[in-house]
């Protein structure tokens, strides 16, 4: 079974080790704006909340990409952007309804999850096991559709 | 079950492809009048700044992709249906039957009526064909005048900018991306052009096209006459039905279209910017004319096609992004807003930043932004999942820009979901 990165905001401290760690393994720096997986900061709620691509079946990022530049790895199920065939038009980053795929301005491409080709160095900084890489299956806008229709109290 | 698709664009080719998946056994024929594998018309700007050879504009990549998938490709031009045989009729006398058809023929340019328009030094920027014309003529220091700034236009200027061109750009609408963006963020494309050295003129008209001595001279309705070398026009685009005059197909602007992406004659079906399919936002049917909706018109199709039970249009949000000369924006949904709904905005024009949200009650249904490449997809999520924003709303409208936080805040266990909140 395929596996995939399970977010837990409230195991999240805000230490940003995932951020650090996901730019130098795909960039060779340590520059939180280069990640792509990102923490939010809820400070009404005193929370964090770290997100990034969830590798939906519905790949909406793939299918809306001219050119075939993205890709699914079989052996882990993540959706790749090859670099070399991407055009850097920016489709895919509105396609994407969870705002997981953005457009990289140094290189002139996108950049999105690849959960590290199988070994997601997020999961192996977080110190309190708010990211970890298990087996389960995620259901992309379904999920999406689901968690919106939970009751939310309206102001 | 023979499946003939007109047309070897995005929506054809997806429709092909997923026909082919659901029913291996299908006969699955695309036949396309263009004599090139099938591309993409999006990757045509790159193609202009040599950023990409043609193989790159390529729909896929490796050359035996249709064949091994069992996708017969036949060049020619349909040039009329038998809907009584089910035929399609090509040019030189061949017919090839079909139980179900679809057309996706997608669109062409539209020539404005304009003394000189058909002149071979004005081109349009649409297929390969043009893009190797004007790749041939628009060289460092040549004349170019852009006829439009739509959507469109406003793709390619970034290309005939960068070729090092003389870039004049010509719209008749008060502001750039008319039908793509406010006031506000129109205005700004433009100064953002300008101060990067193209002439943006709005509110103008091209009147007339005059061949003058090696190249041209185009009049415009103030008066001036500049000199070009080239004139490429990008005025808006029509979708291809031409072939279906006498056909009994409902059509209106594009061709009509139920929730399963069937015509009036049950065994044709039509996708891509050839159909007038559900908008998201409307409800109406309109044609949108995008890549997106190309793509996800031809997987509906082909399913319908197939036979699947539910696979209903739920209507695609209209969206674009667009990179002029390094300044990106985007537009979703009902950027323009609808009465009696409400809207926030922050902008800072010296950083050429904007972001504009449109509300429906505690519903996001558009948005624009200028100068975001973090995260904007999720706006498209948040219109068309109709997400609930609650006490979000109010955060967004103070702060426009916290939209992935308004989206995990009101779909993820976070506050007032993880009941920390009161
Ligand atoms: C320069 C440029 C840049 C663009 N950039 C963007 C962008 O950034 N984002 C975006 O969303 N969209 C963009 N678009 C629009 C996008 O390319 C179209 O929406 C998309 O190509 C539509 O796909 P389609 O399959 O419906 O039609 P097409 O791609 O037009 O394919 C239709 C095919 O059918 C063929 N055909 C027509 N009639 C017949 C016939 N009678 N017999 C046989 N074949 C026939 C045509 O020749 C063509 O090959 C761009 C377009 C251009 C030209
Ligand atoms: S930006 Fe690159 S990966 Fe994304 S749709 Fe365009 S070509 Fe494909």
């Amino acid at each position: 079974m395929l596996k995939s990165l399970q977010l837990e905001p409230e195991k999240c401290t805000g230490c940003l080790q995932c951020e650090m760690a996901c730019s130098y393994e795909n960039e060779g720096v340590f520059n939180p704006a280069k990640s792509r997986i990102k923490v939010f900061n809820f400070h009404d709620e005193g929370r964090f909340a770290p997100y990034t691509c969830t590798q939906c079946t519905e790949a909406w990022c793939l299918h809306a990409c001219p050119v075939e530049a993205i890709v699914v790895n079989e052996s882990t199920g993540a959706k790749e952007v090859i670099e070399d065939v991407c055009v850097g038009c920016k489709v895919c980053t509105i396609a994407c309804p969870f705002g997981t795929v953005n457009y990289n301005t140094d290189s002139g491409k996108v950049m999105k999850c690849d959960l590290c080709g199988g070994d997601p160095a997020c999961a192996d900084a977080c110190p309190t096991a708010a990211i970890t890489y298990v087996d389960s299956s995620y259901t992309g806008l379904d999920r999406m559709k689901s968690h919106a229709a939970q009751t939310v109290p309206k102001t | 079950m023979r499946h003939v698709i007109i047309g070897t664009g995005p929506a054809g080719v997806t429709a092909a492809e997923t026909l082919k998946k659901l029913d291996p056994g299908a006969l699955v024929t695309m036949v396309g009048d263009e004599p090139e594998p099938p591309y993409s018309r999006m990757a045509i700007p790159y193609l202009l700044i040599d950023q990409i050879g043609e193989s790159g504009t390529y729909l896929r990549k490796n050359n035996a992709h249709f064949k091994e998938f069992g996708i017969s490709h036949v060049e020619g031009v349909v040039e009329s249906i038998d809907q009584a045989k089910n035929q399609v009729h090509l040019g030189g006398g061949t017919e090839i039957g079909y139980d179900r058809l679809l057309v996706a023929t997608g669109s062409t340019p539209v020539s404005p009526p304009i003394d000189g328009i058909d002149h071979p030094l004005v081109s349009s920027c649409w297929t390969l064909e043009d893009a190797r014309r004007i790749a041939a003529v628009a060289k460092p220091g040549a004349n170019v005048v852009l006829m439009g700034a739509g959507f469109i236009g406003c793709i390619i200027l970034e290309a005939l900018a960068k070729s090092g061109a003389n870039l004049t750009v010509i719209e008749m609408e008060d502001r750039m991306v008319p039908r793509m963006m406010n006031d506000i963020a129109g205005n700004m494309i433009k100064d953002w052009c300008e101060e990067r050295g193209v002439s943006v003129n709005t509110s103008t008209r091209v009147e007339s096209i005059a061949e003058e001595g090696d190249g041209l001279s185009v009049t415009l309705s103030n008066g001036k006459s500049i000199p070009a070398d080239l004139v490429v026009s990008a005025t808006g685009v029509r979708p291809n039905i031409g072939f279906l005059d006498g056909a009994d197909i409902k059509t209106d602007l594009g061709i009509l279209v139920n929730r399963q992406m069937q015509t009036s004659d049950p065994h044709i079906f039509a996708a891509g910017d050839v159909a007038q399919g559900k908008d998201f936002s409307s409800e109406e049917f309109s044609v949108q004319a995008i890549q997106p909706t190309a793509v996800e018109h031809g997987q509906l199709a082909a399913k319908n096609m197939f036979g699947l039970k539910n696979a209903s249009h739920q209507g695609s949000v209209n969206m674009n992004v667009l990179d002029t000369l390094g300044l990106i924006s985007s537009s979703f949904g009902l950027w323009m807003g609808v009465e009696n709904g409400e809207s926030c905005e922050l902008l800072n024009k010296e950083r050429f930043r904007y972001i504009n949200l449109q509300f429906c009650e505690d519903v996001l249904i558009g948005a624009t932004s200028l100068g975001l490449t973090e995260h904007v997809g999720v706006l498209r999520g948040l219109i068309q999942t109709k997400t609930k924003l609650g006490v979000w709303k109010d955060r967004l409208i103070e702060d426009p820009t916290k939209i992935m936080e308004a989206y995990l805040g009101s779909t993820h266990a976070i506050g007032h979901n993880a009941k920390i909140m009161k």
